[in-house]
C-alpha cells in the first residue's frame, strides 16, 4: 500500500520541479539583483536608494486604498442586489459583469481615456473644456472601473451561498431589514469581502497602464517606476522596488487573511 | 426599495458599458478620430485586415494560449493527484503556498522576476534573448496558469477520494491505467475548467508578456499596447471590437450550454 501511495505522489514531481525552477529561482534572482550593483557586487545601495521613491510609494498606496474602498462601497450593494434577484436574472447580471472583465484591461482603460480626454468624446458632446485626464480622480476612476467586477463576484458568490432561512430567522426574531444586513449578512459575507478587497487592491497598487493613460504623465505610481527601470534597463533598481512591493503586498494579504475564515475564504474566479 | 435597486443596477451597468459601447461605435468612424463621428465606414476594419501584424499576433496568441493551457493542465492535473496523496501535511502546505505565489504576487513582480531569470539564463548560455522568445513566453504563461489549474482540479480529486483508484489497483490496473481509466474520467470537469481558465488567462495577459516577451514574438495584447502608443487609434478600436464580440459570443454560448445541462440534470 505504501509503495502505491509513493508512486502516486510522484505525479506531483514535475510540478515541484517546475515551481522550484520557475517560481522560486526567479524570486531568488530578484533578491540577488536587489542587493547587488550593476557589476554584481554586493551592495545595499539599491534598497537604501529607495527612500527617493518614498513619495511614489505613498501616492500609490493612497490611490489604491481609495479605489479599493470605493469598489467596496459601490460593489457590495451591487453584489447584494444581484444575489437577491431571481435565478434567471442573476445569471444575466453575472454575464453582464463578466464581459467587461474578460475584455482586456488595455482596451477598457484606453477607451475611458478617449472619452475623458481634453479634446475627447465627452468634451465634444457637451461642448465643454473639462480637464479630467491627469488628475488623481481620473486614475482612481480608472482603477474602480477596471477592477469593480473583481470586487462584486466574490461577494456575490458569498452572499448567494448564505441559506435563505438565515434571513428568515433573523427577521422573524425581530431584526429590521437594515439590521439583517449589518448583523447577519455582512459578517457572513466577510470572506467574500476579503478576497474582493485583495483582488482589487493588488492590481491597483501595481498598475502602470492606468496611471500612464489616465494620469496623463503628470504623476508616477510604483508600477510606473518599475516599468521605467525595466525600459531603461536599470534592472537592479527595478528588482529592489519589486522586492519591496512584494514584501508589502504579502504582509497586507496575510494581515487581511487573518480576518477571514480559513475554510471559507480564498474564493478565486 | 425595488425602485432603488433598478436605478442602481442601471446606473452601474451603464457606467460599466459606456466606454465599451463608445469604443464599438467609433470603430465604425470614417474619420481618423475617436472623438468626432463623421460617418459610417469599415475603413479601420479594412486597414486592420490588410496588416500582416494583426494575423501574426492572432496566430502567436492562439499558439501560445493553447500550448500554455495544455502544458499547465497536464502538469497541474498530475500535481493535484500527487499532492492529494501526500502523507506529510507540511509538504502539502509548502507546495500549495509556493504554487500560489504567482497568484498572490502582482503581475508586474512576476513579470520582473521571470524577465530577470531569462536574462540570467541567456547570460549563462551566452545566446540571444530573441532566440528564446517563444520558449520564455510559454514558460512564463504556464507558470502563472498552474495555480489556477491546480485550484480547479484539486477539489475534484478530493471529492473522488482514494477508494476507487485503490480498487482499480487491487484489481490489477497499473497506476497509469488506473489514472486514465478511473480517476481522469471522474475529475474531467475540473480538468476542463482548469484548461479553460488557463487558456483565457493566457489570451488576456499583458503585463507578464510585456516584461518577458521579445520583439519577435508579439501577441494581441502586446499589439494593442503598441497601437495605444499612437495618438489616434481607430484601428485599435476595430481590433478591440472584434475581440469584445468574440468574448460576448463565447459567454452567451457557454451560458446557454450550461443552462441546458442544468435543465437536463433537473429533469432526471
Amino acid at each position: 500500500m505504501k509503495k502505491k501511495s509513493i508512486m502516486h505522489s510522484i505525479a506531483a514531481a514535475p510540478h515541484i520541479f517546475w515551481a522550484a525552477l520557475f517560481i522560486i529561482l526567479p524570486l531568488i534572482i530578484v533578491i540577488f539583483y536587489a542587493f547587488t550593483d550593476a557589476e554584481g557586487n554586493f551592495s545595499f545601495e539599491n534598497i537604501l536608494g529607495l527612500s527617493e521613491y518614498g513619495n511614489i510609494f505613498l501616492l500609490s498606496i493612497e490611490l489604491s486604498v481609495i479605489a479599493t474602498f470605493i469598489c467596496l462601497l459601490v460593489g457590495y450593494p451591487l453584489a447584494y442586489i444581484i444575489a437577491k434577484a431571481d435565478a434567471k436574472k442573476q445569471k444575466f447580471f453575472i454575464m453582464l459583469l463578466m464581459l467587461p472583465m474578460w475584455t482586456n484591461l488595455l482596451i477598457r482603460t484606453y477607451s475611458i481615456m478617449a472619452i475623458l480626454d481634453d479634446g475627447g468624446f465627452l468634451n465634444n458632446l457637451l461642448n465643454t473644456e473639462l480637464h479630467i485626464i491627469g488628475t488623481k480622480g481620473a486614475v482612481i476612476f480608472g482603477m474602480v472601473y477596471d477592477f469593480l467586477p473583481y470586487m462584486v463576484l466574490p461577494i456575490y458568490t458569498c452572499i448567494s451561498k448564505i441559506p435563505k432561512n438565515m434571513w428568515e430567522a433573523a427577521s422573524d426574531l425581530g431584526c429590521s431589514p437594515i439590521r439583517v444586513l449589518t448583523k447577519v449578512i455582512f459578517p457572513l459575507s466577510m470572506s467574500g469581502v476579503i478576497s474582493g478587497v485583495t483582488m482589487v487592491f493588488v492590481p491597483s497598487i501595481s498598475t502602470f497602464y492606468i496611471s500612464q493613460k489616465l494620469g496623463g504623465g503628470t504623476f508616477e505610481l510604483i508600477g510606473d517606476t518599475i516599468e521605467r527601470q525595466f525600459v531603461s534597463s536599470a534592472l537592479n533598481t527595478g528588482a529592489a522596488i519589486s522586492f519591496v512591493m512584494m514584501i508589502l503586498i504579502l504582509i497586507s494579504i496575510s494581515v487581511m487573511n487573518k480576518f477571514s475564515d480559513p475554510d471559507d475564504g480564498g474564493i478565486i474566479i | 426599495m425595488k425602485h432603488f435597486n433598478r436605478v442602481y443596477l442601471i446606473l452601474i451597468f451603464g457606467i460599466l458599458y459606456i466606454p465599451i459601447i463608445t469604443l464599438i461605435f467609433f470603430s465604425f468612424n470614417s474619420a481618423n478620430s475617436t472623438a468626432v463621428f463623421e460617418g459610417f465606414s469599415l475603413r479601420w476594419y479594412r486597414e486592420l485586415f490588410s496588416s500582416p501584424d494583426t494575423f501574426e499576433a492572432l496566430r502567436n496568441t492562439l499558439i501560445l494560449a493553447i500550448s500554455a493551457a495544455t502544458l499547465s493542465t497536464v502538469i497541474g492535473t498530475a500535481a493535484a493527484a500527487g499532492i492529494y496523496r501526500m502523507k506529510s501535511k507540511l509538504a502539502k502546505n509548502a507546495i500549495n503556498s509556493v504554487t500560489n505565489i504567482p497568484m498572490m504576487n502582482p503581475d508586474i513582480v512576476t513579470g520582473m522576476s521571470m524577465m530577470l531569470f531569462f536574462v540570467a539564463l541567456v547570460g549563462i548560455l551566452s545566446i540571444d534573448y530573441e532566440s528564446i522568445g517563444f520558449t520564455a513566453m510559454l514558460i512564463a504563461h504556464t507558470t502563472f496558469c498552474l495555480p489556477y489549474v491546480i485550484l480547479s482540479v484539486l477539489p475534484r480529486v478530493e471529492d473522488l477520494g482514494k477508494s476507487l483508484t485503490e480498487a482499480a489497483l487491487d484489481l490489477g490496473c497499473t497506476p497509469i491505467q488506473s489514472f486514465f481509466k478511473v480517476e481522469l474520467p471522474n475529475i474531467l470537469p475540473g480538468v476542463i475548467s482548469g484548461f479553460t481558465m488557463a487558456f483565457t488567462l493566457s489570451l488576456d495577459d499583458f503585463v507578464i508578456s510585456y516584461f518577458v516577451g521579445s520583439s519577435n514574438f508579439q501577441t494581441l495584447p502586446l499589439l494593442i499596447y503598441s497601437m495605444t502608443k499612437k495618438k489616434v487609434t481607430p484601428d485599435m478600436y476595430a481590433l478591440s471590437t472584434l475581440i469584445i464580440i468574440t468574448v460576448f459570443i463565447f459567454l452567451v454560448v457557454s451560458n446557454v450550454k450550461s443552462g441546458k445541462a442544468r435543465r437536463k440534470e433537473s429533469h432526471k
